[in-house]
């Protein structure tokens, strides 16, 4: 038999179900190459008794003929959710020690559903970041190498870089993420697996550390598109302890899904041509709409005439939730406490905040504080929400031509760690293609889709209408089964 | 609209976020070319439009008016850095 850390979620599932193997014999063995792979550095906490447990109830309960959804799948659990009685950080600082007396929304359905988890994953300070270099606890790696033979460690993408990372390296079969503005589908194209963000409200946020709620939305990260429509529809569902979280059913993805995209019309935005593009992702979206076309859909192009205003407008917004979401962060209810020699309680703030959060939090936060401020409140915040309409409006107007969206999940592939931290504005610039649709609050996903030249993987961009994951999923899946994507790391960790 | 390290130093303190002379003078020119960048966002005719206040339509619940969590004191206590007699502590604020 092929090594169990081969499979992915449909297939331990699966396999654990036919009996060909025990959920602890999946849980040993994933904890094996947990354990094996400290090099990545993807992990914060590793928790094999929380697998090993989740494993040997599945198998109690296989014996009796009980089967869940996950049952015998151990994941990794991104560190912005709240994880009872496991240390949860948002890889910051000012969370070391934190340990939840609760669990979040998405992870107790996961465990309900009978997955076991691995440990808690590195991942961008309160998921500020592109690179994975802003963590308290040190840079995620890529898996993957360029082929040149220089062996500069590669950004994992950002913020779920250690849920990237970990998936890419067969570490474990499937994580979670959380997008804000493209955590989700940026780290997963450059690392070769897919992710997909679902309509903002699929998922609950209840228990996940807050950056920016009008935005921030849960989903998968896996090897295929068939594993993130399981652990999607895992995931998903109505949470009244959020008041976002859509009433509605989860519909049966899995069941559903189809490459076939006959009677489907994908629309190819021209704003995305952006300049200074390389010709290879160019050339991947060209192979993309013959992909999509081949799967019997009929290609049009579309305008979204507000694209270059997404980013301004996010770097406006986001920040600017993020300094009113982490105010609660103040020396007095959890986490750390700097109190200086005689320091009052404004001293004492400012201090552990001070102490607690990194150079990209603060930087976040001055910026969020700014626009939110007396006399800039209209000029920036009220003017980047009315963009925000006009960015929604610009995929309205295109759904009159279209059904879904096709364009590149990144304008490059990763790049080396330390290559772009100088710079934060060029780090920004990195999530060009994902902030739109997040600004829409619209489902998107990405697929591998092919290297480069340096031997390193591209990403695919599927963006659907608000509620259509199974367009996505679908259109995925069709890109999927052309691009036969099978390149992974060669093992070096 | 550019910031100097006099506004630098407003914002962090209002963010209540203690900042060092040197980080003062690191961030001036850092926020300046972010917030220069987002300026391009006058250039959009908002006029006509409203500002967006919910991503998808959805109608805002409110829940029962009941205790839902009650009893927990322990366990919003177990992570404060410095809990006294049931309580948060924190440094004295009155003379």
């Amino acid at each position: 038999m092929a090594d169990i850390t081969d499979l992915g979620i449909a297939a331990i599932r699966d396999g654990f179900r036919a009996g060909d193997f025990s959920a602890r014999e999946v849980a040993d063995a994933f904890n094996a190459a947990v354990a094996g792979a400290k090099a990545l550095n993807a992990f914060i906490v590793e928790t094999p008794d929380h697998a090993i447990a989740a494993a040997e109830q599945a198998d109690r309960d296989r014996s009796e003929g009980t089967f869940k959804a996950l049952s015998g799948v151990p994941i990794g659990m991104k560190d912005l959710f709240a994880t009872r009685g496991v240390q949860t950080t948002a890889a910051s600082h000012i969370l070391e020690g934190f340990k939840p007396e609760y669990e979040s929304t998405v992870s107790a359905r996961l465990w309900a559903a009978g997955a076991g988890m691995l440990g808690k994953l590195n991942m961008d300070q309160f998921a500020m970041g592109s690179s994975n270099e802003t963590s308290a606890f040190g840079n995620v790696i890529s898996p993957w190498r360029r082929n040149d033979g220089g062996n500069a460690p590669l950004a994992p993408g950002g913020s779920s870089g250690g849920s990237s990372s970990a998936i890419a390296a067969r570490i474990v079969p499937g994580a979670t993420g959380t997008d804000t503005g493209g955590s989700i589908r940026q780290p997963a194209a450059f690392t070769g697996i897919s992710g997909i963000k679902p309509t903002y409200g699929r998922c609950s946020r209840w228990g996940i550390v807050a950056f920016a709620s009008s935005l921030d939305q849960a989903g998968p990260m896996a090897r295929n598109v068939k594993d993130c429509a399981i652990l999607l529809e895992a995931m998903s569902g109505f949470d009244p302890k959020d008041s976002t979280s859509l009433d509605l059913p989860v519909p049966n993805w899995e069941s559903a899904l189809s490459g076939d995209l006959r009677g489907k019309r994908i629309g190819i935005p021209k704003e995305y041509r952006v300049d200074g593009m390389p010709g290879e992702i160019d050339a991947l979206w060209e192979q993309g709409i013959a992909w999509v076309k081949d799967a019997g859909a009929e290609v049009v192009e579309v305008s979204l005439p507000h694209t270059k205003y997404a980013l301004p407008a996010y770097y406006i917004i986001a920040p600017a939730e993020a300094s009113s979401n982490l105010a609660r962060y103040d020396g007095v209810r959890y986490g750390l406490r700097e109190l200086p020699e005689g320091a009052g309680l404004q001293d004492m703030y400012a201090a552990t905040r001070a102490a607690g959060f990194g150079a990209e939090v603060k930087r976040r936060i001055l910026i969020g504080t700014y626009v939110l401020s007396a006399g800039f409140y209209d000029a920036y915040y009220t003017q980047a929400q009315k963009v925000r309409t006009l960015i929604a409006r610009d995929f309205d107007a295109a759904w009159e031509l279209c059904d879904l969206l096709l364009t590149p999940t990144a304008p490059s592939a990763a790049f080396a760690l330390g290559e772009k931290n100088a710079d934060p504005l060029a780090m920004y610039l990195n999530d060009v293609f994902t902030v739109p649709s997040s600004l829409a609050g619209l489902p998107a996903m990405s697929v591998p889709a092919g290297l480069d030249g340096q031997g390193l993987p591209l990403g695919l961009q599927v963006i659907g209408k608000a509620l259509d994951e199974q367009g996505v999923l679908n259109a995925g899946l069709a890109i999927e089964e052309r691009a036969g994507f099978t390149a992974r790391p060669e093992a070096w960790w | 609209m550019s910031v100097d390290s006099a506004t630098v130093r407003r914002i962090a303190s209002l963010a209540r976020i203690a900042t060092s002379d040197a980080e003062v003078e690191a961030m001036v020119p850092e926020l300046n070319n972010i917030l220069g960048w987002i300026e391009q966002l006058g250039e959009v005719d908002t006029s006509a439009v409203q500002p967006m206040t919910a991503v998808i339509a959805n109608t805002l619940r409110l829940r029962d008016d009941v205790v839902t969590d009650g009893n927990v004191r322990d366990k919003i206590l177990a992570n404060a850095p410095a809990p006294e007699h049931g309580f948060f502590g924190v440094p004295k604020v009155i003379e």
